[in-house]
């Protein structure tokens, strides 16, 4: 469904992904793992049109997303949820999950409801500004505002940090829940034994360079591994 | 929009369909007459507002909408077309195909370049109005209020009060509709947080022109009706101490509110109004330096007064309305 091939991003005249390899089947949850800097969230952006890579390949169903405008890239079917969250503070709980939406195909797509349903805390609060809610609060709205984009690739940045050990289970819980819909899921994230749990595949990049990927029993048995790319 | 709100609202309203019965009692049609100008700019700064305040789109040449409405209606009326349902919606139209183009280039850019673009663009039609020697040049020319065959009188000062009443009105609620809708949230998002709004799948540019282009021509309306008031039409109207007089509007009123404007347009131009003669009441011949004491109160009210004159009324300032 996505591939990444070879790819080099710069910010300026600083290199900061080499080659970067990556690939996330339909159904499929992957990670993407690394220590902070190493050029994860840079990927993401790339993948999103949000800074064009200087060489390579994004491929979204066998179409080329390199040369496409950020909003196509989305319209394909890409929905983020951004590092820091980023709602929108001057819109309501409600607008934030409305403003963007687009109708889905398939057989359950998501709605309104369906979101609430997902994040029942979401309804209750659906007059508030963005800026009036929690962290977590923030993040369930964030997820549910690409939820609403119907998307076919949900792609998850830092989702569960900062947020307390009880909000984090829940949002793992709901991936869990995402995940045996069917949808298909890149997960950025810190947390290998909740990512062990769910996902089907792992990468980690290192220095920008994409330095193992595996199965999640490859990445149990790896201690080697764990320690000395994830600092463990 | 809560209760208070909606209050705030109504209440202003009410209070300016007052004006002419009062006026009457009190014999004293001149308050007509003013507060006929107030609303012409109170629909003015909405329109500001709807990209200013919503959309975050700091356009300093507003004014150059409020010269062309005026211009058409001018325009037509020298050619003897005097007919208000010609003039209309000759000037919505020339409004908004101008706010398009100048959308079109001036929405590449944005902050400061942006700002100075729109400045540009209106001191660019400022500049032609003064070369336009056939319709008066720099001295303007006169301008014959609109005809609406008969059904309504715009000599007549309380019909003409109406009707300006009645395009406030209207350009309250298609503000308040547009803001609330899908499209207003999507152009508020990208104010908050554009390249968010574009990774989410909005070509944030057209809603960002859409928003430019329908603010444009509500002012165009402004300037249909500010050249019934004033009879008369000159580069003026379009000069960009009138596009700054706008913002401040605006800004004084509480940007992104859907009141603030009118509070503003109200506040501004009775300050200009009455300041001269209170100043002058208090110490005999300060009058014509009115304006020492009114770029500190507006400094103030920007720097003391977030949310402005709209935040004193409702709860908070900010984005709701």
């Amino acid at each position: 469904m996505l591939e990444l091939r070879g790819i080099d991003t710069f910010y300026g005249r600083s290199q900061v992904l080499f080659g970067m390899e990556l690939e996330v089947g339909t159904g499929q949850v992957a990670s993407l793992m690394g220590r902070n800097g190493m050029g994860k969230t840079t990927t993401v952006r790339t993948i999103m049109g949000l800074v064009r890579p200087a060489a390579g390949s994004v491929r979204f169903d066998g179409r080329e997303l390199t040369e496409q405008p950020a909003y196509r890239i989305a319209q394909l079917g890409l929905g983020l949820v951004p590092e820091g969250r980023q709602i929108f503070p001057n819109l309501t709980v409600r607008e934030n999950l409305v403003a963007t939406a687009s109708k889905g195909q398939g057989s359950e797509p998501w709605t309104l409801p369906r979101v609430y349903h997902l994040f029942p805390r979401l309804e209750e609060r659906q007059r508030s500004m963005g800026d009036q809610l929690s962290g977590g609060e923030q993040q369930m709205l964030a997820i549910g505002r690409a939820l609403m984009t119907n998307p076919r690739l949900l792609i998850l940045d830092e989702a569960t940090e900062g947020l307390a050990p009880l909000i984090r289970a829940e949002i793992w819980h709901c991936l869990a829940d995402l995940k045996a819909t069917g949808q298909s899921i890149l997960v950025i994230d810190k947390n290998i034994t909740a990512l062990a749990e769910i996902c089907d595949r792992h990468y980690i990049v290192e220095k920008g360079h994409l330095v193992w990927t595996g199965n999640s029993d490859e990445l149990r048995a790896d201690e080697e591994i764990q320690h000395r790319y994830l600092g463990i | 929009m809560d209760r208070r709100q909606i209050l705030v609202a109504v209440i202003g309203l009410a209070l300016f369909a007052l004006v002419p019965p009062l006026a009457g009692i009190f014999d004293q049609p001149f308050y007509v007459d003013m507060f006929a100008r107030i609303m012409i700019f109170a629909i003015a700064a909405v329109s500001l507002d709807l990209i200013l305040g919503y959309g975050g789109m700091v356009s300093f040449g507003h004014a150059a909408y409020i010269g062309v409405g005026a211009y058409a209606v001018g325009i037509l009326s020298y050619y003897g077309i005097d007919n208000g349902f010609v003039q209309f919606p000759v000037a919505i139209a020339a409004a908004a195909l101008i706010a398009l183009v100048f959308g079109l280039m001036s929405l590449r850019t944005t902050g400061v370049y942006f700002i100075m673009i729109t400045l540009a663009f209106a001191q660019m039609l400022y500049f032609l109005g003064i070369s336009l020697e056939e319709f008066g040049g720099d001295d303007g020319m006169p301008a014959y209020r609109s005809e609406f065959a008969g059904l309504i009188d715009l000599t007549d000062a309380d019909q003409f009060y109406y009707l300006v009443f009645a395009f406030l009105v209207a350009a309250l609620v298609v503000t308040h509709r547009l803001i609330h809708s899908r499209f207003g949230a999507v152009v508020r998002g990208a104010k908050a947080n554009e390249r968010r709004m574009q990774a989410m799948g909005f070509p944030t540019y057209r809603y960002k022109l859409a928003a430019f282009t329908i603010a444009g021509t509500m002012c165009g309306i402004a300037g249909a009706l500010f050249a019934n008031w004033n009879e008369f039409v000159s580069p003026d109207a379009m000069h960009w101490t009138r596009s700054g007089e706008i913002m401040i509007m605006v800004i004084m009123g509480g940007m992104g509110t859907l009141i603030g404007p009118v509070l503003g347009a109200t506040g501004l131009l009775l300050l200009e109004e009455y300041l001269p003669e209170w100043m002058e009441a208090l110490i005999a011949g300060t009058g014509e330096h009115w304006m020492v004491v009114m770029g500190p109160i507006l400094i103030a009210i920007v720097l003391f007064g977030r949310g402005g004159i709209y935040a004193l009324f409702a709860r908070r300032g900010g984005d709701d309305g």
